[in-house]
């Protein structure tokens, strides 16, 4: 008796299963964190899907290289333009499918296989009740005198410490060393990660923190709190994006297909900036929640290709760590 | 004949030590199989080795050296709340390092209060940030380890020798020589060891307060080869060399070091007839009070900030802190049927350089082992339904080292005492753990037992590496909570992981020291 209630407690239970098809997405820790977009993108999805949005959290690409041909992932999302190189080269990826000219990001976007879904810029913030004078410019910043303090991210374990060499490089470009060398009194000191360096910068142990230009929203719409800002400067910003990939040996290649072009979806991109505090990839400043047309962004944007960003990758990391380390 | 005469049998102490090298092994199995190329190690990588030794070396040296005295007058004087506060000196060393951080911060940083106090006195700013920062904070959280080594092993002198000494009249100079300096001689070269090797593998508060890429570790480099350049070859060489420094000052302490009994006493409660003099009485307020001071303070500072932060903590981080409280409790007993039968082996055994293996947990870098486990489950099954598995043996293994430490002295000590005795009655195996090591040892087991659940409490560990987002635990929520711009909530959820981490530490230690063999 208590055997075949069991066997058929399984059976439905399996054959439930199999009704609904299952999509796995590999995403960052922060993504599918309860305070990350994550939550509200696997429901709203689920709801026109008819299927199980699983994600599953980790390191990216170290987990897709681990895990090569045999990953379970159909879709990948959260890669930035400064690792997609190497996620390039797993072969794992398929292309997206969907129309680049859809998307209204600042700069041209050509790439068939990584789709944007989100993007920021490099930004220094501030509090302007402790500083009243912002520099006005990387230059400024750079002459700024030596008892204003600044943290930022190390570029060996943290992306955005990666695009702040990137952003020193493709201002300065030769002259990198001589800007690190003029910048290395001001840095209070170098982090692991972003929430660390933005920890200190909250409880007032520095006065600038390398973050993104989207952050003064979060303070701005969560908490009403309109002091903090970021420095724009005019030799411009160093662009972040973050795409979503297809795996090419997915089992539910339609599913995938609806979930691309979801990401394209008003839907998605509207949940983008309250969620994730960044700026939607695919849809018109007008469009964009209440206030966030008005947040300060960069005239000039600056940017580099992954094959231009894995070509300087290496050297500006080690004369960020030759000149920091004297 | 009695030399032969084995009360304890070493077979499982074998099988557990066995079982640690296996793990850590094919952890680098896993890893050699997909290592593609190894290329030699660059000057960063030097630079950050010999940066990691030296502020290792700094930070080991300053905590015992500073612990001695602190001990001491802990150990000499009897006073109301001193074993409250012996416990709560304990607590920086269990703090999780992201909690401990903020605290120090609040205490010691550019907008600290000490600092408000240098400025209000007109006194020029002190920076933490640098080797001294890193030094300072490793010493916060390894002098309470050292003071409770130390106190540990004056308590364990037996009274019948400070009555001794007093009778017979011994001044505080021979003292030292006959009783304390064979005490510290004893306890010190592994209490350096231990500190050496857990501060060789730290990385992100070394860097933070090391101001920058000369603090750069070995564990950062370790780090930046698994999760950024996915460099298994250099991953899997750098945990080599971290791996070789670690068990070459192990191997060298335990070596050198020979163990020194005090023989049995009555167990009578310890009474002092020493150092009662004026200036004596003062010097020995004047270091508890400035050791009090300096790891209580910054404790202070985290329940202050996290009560605030305390009421915007989401349900979900107290289901988290469900999830860390069970997976700290599983640790606790896999440590304890591992360190227990080792521990025995070590402490029969004729030299302790055994113990080495026990140190091998914490000399290797938890990314390498996570790593290379997931190399080697993946093809069999979902690593991420092993998370916690995994998440709980390398807490217990990380924990193993410091059970040794504390237990081996206390069952050597009780085998030399009583196992002739045991042996005449005919006591061994099971029966000799059960009447006489069991309860001999309890207050060690209990301090082992409790620094396990608090270690794990607060380990970020592996679970970061391949977590299952819906199960999570406490840490990874409070860098779930920072990495969200929440940091008024990750202050309160930082309180609510230095509560339960002491917590769980201050039951697991009253339940050994309660009803206690007089000790």
């Amino acid at each position: 008796m208590k055997y075949s209630t069991f066997a058929a407690g399984v059976l439905t239970a399996t054959s439930a299963f199999a009704e609904t098809p299952i999509l796995t997405v590999y995403a960052g820790d922060y993504f599918t964190s309860e305070w990350g977009p994550g939550p509200v993108i696997e429901k709203s999805f689920e709801e026109i899907c008819e299927c199980d949005l699983q994600f599953s959290t980790g390191d990216l690409v170290p987990r897709l290289l681990l895990e090569g041909a045999r990953t379970k992932a159909d879709v990948v999302i959260g890669l930035t333009s400064d690792v997609t190189a190497k996620a390039r080269a797993t072969e794992l990826f398929a292309p997206h499918g969907q129309d680049n000219t859809a998307l209204t990001l600042p700069i041209a976007w050509t790439d068939e296989t990584f789709l944007p879904f989100n993007y920021g810029h490099t930004a220094f913030i501030y509090n302007e009740t402790t500083m009243e004078t912002p520099p006005a410019s990387f230059d400024a910043l750079l002459a700024m005198p030596d008892d204003v303090k600044i943290v930022i991210q190390d570029p060996r374990t943290s992306l955005s410490g990666l695009a702040l060499v990137l952003w020193v490089d493709s201002v300065y470009g030769k002259n990198s060393a001589k800007v690190w060398a003029q910048l290395a009194p001001k840095i209070l000191t170098v982090t692991k990660d972003w929430s660390s360096s933005y920890g200190l910068f909250t409880d007032g142990e520095a006065d600038m923190v390398l973050s993104y230009t989207t952050s003064p929203a979060y303070h701005m719409f969560a908490e009403d709190d309109f002091t903090k800002k970021a420095a724009i400067f005019p030799e411009g910003h160093y662009f972040m994006v973050e795409t979503v990939g297809k795996i090419a040996g997915t089992d539910q290649p339609e599913l995938v297909d609806a979930f691309m072009s979801y990401v394209m979806s008003e839907d998605f991109q509207t949940v983008i900036p309250t969620a994730n505090w960044s700026l939607p990839s695919a849809l018109p400043t007008d469009q964009w929640p209440e206030g966030w047309a008005q947040l300060p962004l960069p005239e000039k944007v600056l940017f580099y290709s992954e094959e231009e960003s894995k070509a300087v990758q290496e050297k500006a990391i080690e004369t960020w760590r030759a000149t920091l380390s004297q | 004949m009695a030399r032969n005469a084995k009360p304890i049998n070493n077979v499982t102490g074998i099988a557990a030590a066995t079982f640690i090298v296996v793990a850590v092994l094919l952890a680098f199995v896993g890893i050699g199989l997909r290592v593609d190329s190894v290329s030699g190690l660059g000057p960063a990588e030097w630079q950050a080795i010999r940066f990691t030794i030296l502020q290792s070396l700094l930070s080991a040296f300053l905590s015992c050296v500073l612990a001695v005295p602190v001990a001491r007058a802990l150990a000499r004087r009897r006073f109301w709340g001193r074993t409250f506060l012996i416990t709560l000196l304990g607590a920086p060393f269990i703090l999780p390092v992201i909690v401990a951080m903020l605290g120090l911060l609040a205490i010691f940083g550019r907008s600290g209060v000490l600092n408000d106090i240098l400025a209000m006195l007109g006194i020029t700013k002190i920076s933490i940030y640098g080797l001294q920062g890193v030094v300072l904070a490793h010493v916060f959280f390894n002098l309470p380890l050292a003071i409770r080594l130390l106190v540990q092993g004056w308590q364990g002198v037996p009274a019948e020798r400070f009555r001794l000494s007093a009778q017979l009249g011994i001044g505080p100079g021979m003292m030292f020589r006959l009783i304390e300096l064979p005490l510290l001689l004893r306890i010190l070269p592994g209490t350096f060891a231990l500190i050496f090797v857990i501060c060789l593998t730290s990385f992100a508060v070394a860097l933070t307060l090391g101001g920058g890429p000369r603090a750069t570790t070995i564990e950062l480099a370790v780090y930046q080869a698994f999760r950024f350049d996915f460099n298994l070859g250099r991953a899997a060489l750098l945990s080599l060399v971290q791996l070789f420094v670690a068990g070459g000052a192990a191997v060298l302490v335990f070596w050198l070091v020979p163990s020194i009994s005090f023989g049995g006493g009555m167990d009578r409660m310890q009474r002092r007839w020493d150092g009662q003099g004026r200036g004596a009485r003062f010097l020995d307020s004047a270091f508890i009070f400035v050791a009090a001071s300096f790891l209580t303070l910054p404790l202070f500072a985290i329940l202050i900030s996290g009560l605030r932060g305390l009421l915007e903590v989401p349900l979900i981080v107290w289901l988290s802190a469900w999830t860390s409280l069970w997976v700290a409790l599983i640790s606790v007993l896999v440590l304890l049927g591992t360190a227990l039968p080792m521990a025995g082996w070590i402490a029969t055994s004729r030299n302790g350089s055994v113990e080495v293996i026990g140190s091998l947990g914490l000399s290797v870098s938890p990314l390498m082992i996570g790593t290379g486990w997931f190399i080697l489950i993946y093809p069999y099954a979902n690593p991420t339904d092993w998370a916690l598995l995994v998440t709980i043996a390398v807490n217990a293994m990380m924990a193993l080292p410091f059970a040794l430490r504390i237990l081996v002295p206390s069952i050597r000590e009780t085998l030399q005492t009583y196992g002739r005795l045991s042996a005449a009655l005919g006591i061994s195996g099971f029966a000799m753990w059960r009447c006489v090591l069991w309860p001999r040892s309890r207050p060690q087991i209990g301090f082992a037992a409790g620094l396990a659940a608090a270690l794990s409490v607060g380990d970020l560990g592996v679970i970061a590496l391949f977590g299952d987002p819906d199960r999570s635990t406490l840490p990874l929520q409070m860098y779930r909570l920072m990495g969200s711009y929440r940091t008024d909530a990750a202050a309160g959820a930082a309180l609510i992981l230095l509560v339960l981490a002491f917590g769980l530490f201050w039951i697991m230690d009253y339940w050994g020291r309660r009803n206690a063999i007089a000790k």
